[in-house]
């Protein structure tokens, strides 16, 4: 409604907050950032109820195939592993809901607290993030960055039109704060670090 | 129902993990009672939150519970504040960035209406919530959507947007497990960010014994948290159009970001063919370099967990489906005119300051009988209705301590006491109240009238009945003792001790 898009307008330009304030500027505040970001990802993942996968040199699928343990459907997302379901371009958001274990890579990894980030382009449909039970996830060590500043300067914010950070399972303490996962999303996520082939 | 228990439901160190809103200990209530409701509202009367307060008190494990559970979670904050350097430079650059944004709010909310509109998204304008609610109807009557579902959010609140879609024979399913709980007991959120925390497990087993057939002697959470999500799921899978609300709007790239704890906005958002976004115009924040702030600040400042299990970034409808923004004033665009209480315009909406009130945690969030509770519904409240609501910047004890854990420090408690004043000056006053001011103005005006007083008040403290101090008047005697007084007033005691020595050192 364009008279109210005027009018809002208007009263903002009438009783705007007077005084200088110019825009801060924001460190990245990285100067601390340990060599190693794979132990403090780690310890960050762990810590949102996440699960690290121990990697497995001779095969490295192995590691995946051992995380894949209750029956029912298995979407791959990935190349690198067979599923046995794949997206096609007919599949509709609602069409993962039987899906148990979907296997995903993440676009890069946030040292600092553990997450994941996701977008379309990973996704494929992007109900994969969230209607399966379980989530394994393929992680390239080389795309871990230390925090959250220097998470929000990488080119995926302004590419894709969905992005999300998931930091450990679906969580909810609702009642008498107790943890429960799975409350929507997923019930368990884990991570296995596994370069891009 | 019967929920099948998963066994990751049942993880025995699951309890002692302190990501999402979990208690870092065990905390159990142990008998049942039933639940105190929340305030008494008649029309446009003042809320009387003290006597809701009262029931909510009288109910012991109730009160112990709440006070127990959000003091749990106010050191969980702490503990991550300690664990970051950077805190209150974190602080100072989100005020900061809050206040600048707020200067230029029409730049801003031009800029993310050209980027977003760029990217696809429609965005909508509303003044007010009953336009708010028009627009989204049009939305959804133009898809013929009959079952929406949606994520928290406490705009929508604002805007009565349940009870106008059930009015219009829409379906609206809340996803998220709190604020579900909420709707199907038909009561309103008691807390920003934990919506039933009030409750107590066997409430919400009884809620969910009558509503989606639970067994109503199972109290267990992971039971009941189960029981919903297989309730839910469906409905998720049925809906036609999803909403979700939006923590921060980012101007120059036209995004808008969701937090939850579930995954439910992405569920709302991502499984049926159209999006909804309903966001207050006070959410705006300049690019990209700003939003990890308050990413960085809102979980840890809400529930002292390092960021919320999903943050959720919309720049744009996915491929064939449909995205709308509506950007809502409601009060905001005049509350930036305030000279005093603009900058409650800052709020993240963490619920940081409920958390820490010692009123608050002791009264519940549904005795404030007002979409916002606790210190920041005291000074943001009364701009909706200040006759309503004039009763609420009382009921603080005025330690300051919402001010000192705000993220984007807002000066909550100079507010109320601000709030005070201009509610004195409006003669939006209790009549209590208005006689025990003329009084106290009387005697404070002279001094040699207020001398003669003292002794006179410190006697009556000592000798007068207990009743008598301690009744409906008196709201300071409830759930408090009056200190012991002293024997002398300190006019008596410098008069005795020290006024000679002193006046040797003049001469």
């Amino acid at each position: 409604m364009s008279g109210s898009r005027e009018a809002i307008l208007d009263t903002i330009r009438k009783n705007h907050v007077q005084g200088d304030r110019p825009r801060p500027t924001v460190p990245l505040f990285d100067q601390a950032a340990p060599a190693d970001l794979k132990a403090l990802f780690q310890k960050s993942l762990e810590r949102m109820g996440g699960k690290m996968l121990t990697p497995d040199v001779a095969d490295p699928m192995a590691p995946v195939r051992q995380a894949i343990v209750k029956p029912g459907p298995v979407l791959s997302c990935v190349p690198e592993f067979e599923g046995d379901m794949k997206i096609t371009p007919q599949t509709k958001p609602t069409d993962i809901a039987p899906v148990e274990y979907a296997v995903l890579r993440a676009a890069f990894g946030v040292a600092e607290t553990g997450s994941l980030c996701f977008t379309e382009k990973q996704l494929l449909v992007n109900t994969t993030g969230f209607l399966p039970q379980h989530l394994v996830i393929l992680l390239d060590p080389a795309q871990i960055v230390y925090n959250l500043h220097n998470a929000y300067q990488r080119p995926e914010w302004t590419q894709a039109h969905y992005a999300v950070f998931q930091s450990g399972p679906s969580a909810t303490a609702d009642i008498e704060g107790v943890l429960v996962h799975g409350a929507q999303g997923v019930r368990s996520l884990s991570v296995l670090f596994h370069p891009v082939s | 129902m019967t929920a099948e228990l998963h066994e990751e439901l049942t993880d025995p160190h699951a309890d002692q993990l302190d990501h999402g809103a979990a208690s870092s200990r065990p905390l159990k209530s142990r008998i049942s009672e039933p639940q105190p409701r929340g305030a008494k509202i008649h029309g446009n009367r003042p809320v009387d939150q003290s006597e809701a307060a009262n029931r909510f008190m009288a109910a012991t494990e109730h009160e112990a519970m709440h006070d127990a559970r959000l003091w749990d979670l106010r050191q969980k904050r702490d503990k991550e504040m300690h664990g970051i350097e950077e805190w209150e430079e974190l602080r100072n650059l989100a005020s900061g960035i809050k206040e600048h944004t707020l200067s230029k709010l029409d730049y801003y909310l031009e800029l993310f209406e050209k980027n977003a509109t760029a990217n696809g998204i429609k965005v909508h304008w509303a003044k007010d919530g009953a336009e708010h609610n028009a627009i989204v109807l049009e939305i959804l009557r133009s898809k013929g959507v009959e079952r929406l579902i949606k994520s928290k959010s406490m705009l929508t609140e604002e805007c009565g947007f349940r009870e106008f879609m059930a009015e219009n024979n829409v379906e609206v399913i809340e996803t998220d497990l709190g604020e579900r709980i909420q709707q199907l007991d038909d009561e309103a959120p008691s807390h920003v960010v934990v919506p039933a925390v009030h409750k107590l497990r066997t409430d919400v087993a009884s809620v969910f014994a009558k509503t989606i057939g639970s067994d109503p002697d199972n109290a267990d959470a992971h039971y009941l948290t189960e029981c919903q999500r297989e309730a839910t799921r469906p409905l998720i899978l049925s809906a036609q159009a999803g909403m979700t609300g939006g923590n921060f709007v980012v101007a120059e790239t036209g995004t808008f970001v969701v937090c939850t704890n579930e995954g439910n906005a992405d569920l709302s958002a991502n499984t049926p063919p159209l999006h909804i976004a309903s966001i207050g115009i006070e959410k705006l924040i300049p690019g990209l370099d700003d939003l990890p702030v308050f990413i960085r600040l809102l979980s840890r400042s809400a529930l002292g967990s390092p960021i919320t299990q999903y943050t959720s970034h919309f720049r744009g409808p996915r491929e064939g489906g449909e995205m709308h923004v509506v950007l809502v004033d409601n009060g905001r665009s005049a509350r930036l005119g305030m000279e005093k209480f603009w900058p409650g315009l800052k709020c993240i909406r963490c619920g940081a300051c409920m958390n820490t009130c010692p009123v608050f945690r002791r009264s519940g969030g549904l005795s404030y009988g007002a979409t916002y509770a606790g210190p920041i519904g005291l000074i943001i409240d009364p701009t909706f209705n200040v006759h309503k609501y004039r009763n609420l910047p009382y009921s603080s004890t005025m330690n300051g301590s919402c001010t000192n854990v705000c993220p984007v420090k807002i000066n909550i408690h100079e507010q109320i006491a601000d709030w005070r004043k201009t509610l004195a000056g409006e003669g939006e006053i209790s009549p209590v109240k208005k006689v025990m001011m003329k009084a106290a103005g009387e005697v404070l005006a002279s001094p040699v009238v207020y001398r003669a007083s003292l002794p006179l008040g410190r006697s009556a403290l000592r000798h007068l009945p207990h009743f008598m101090l301690y009744n409906k008047l008196n709201t300071w005697g409830r759930k408090r003792d009056i200190p012991e007084t002293p024997k002398q007033t300190f006019n008596e005691w410098y008069r005795k001790n020290r006024k000679q020595q002193d006046e040797g050192k003049k001469s």
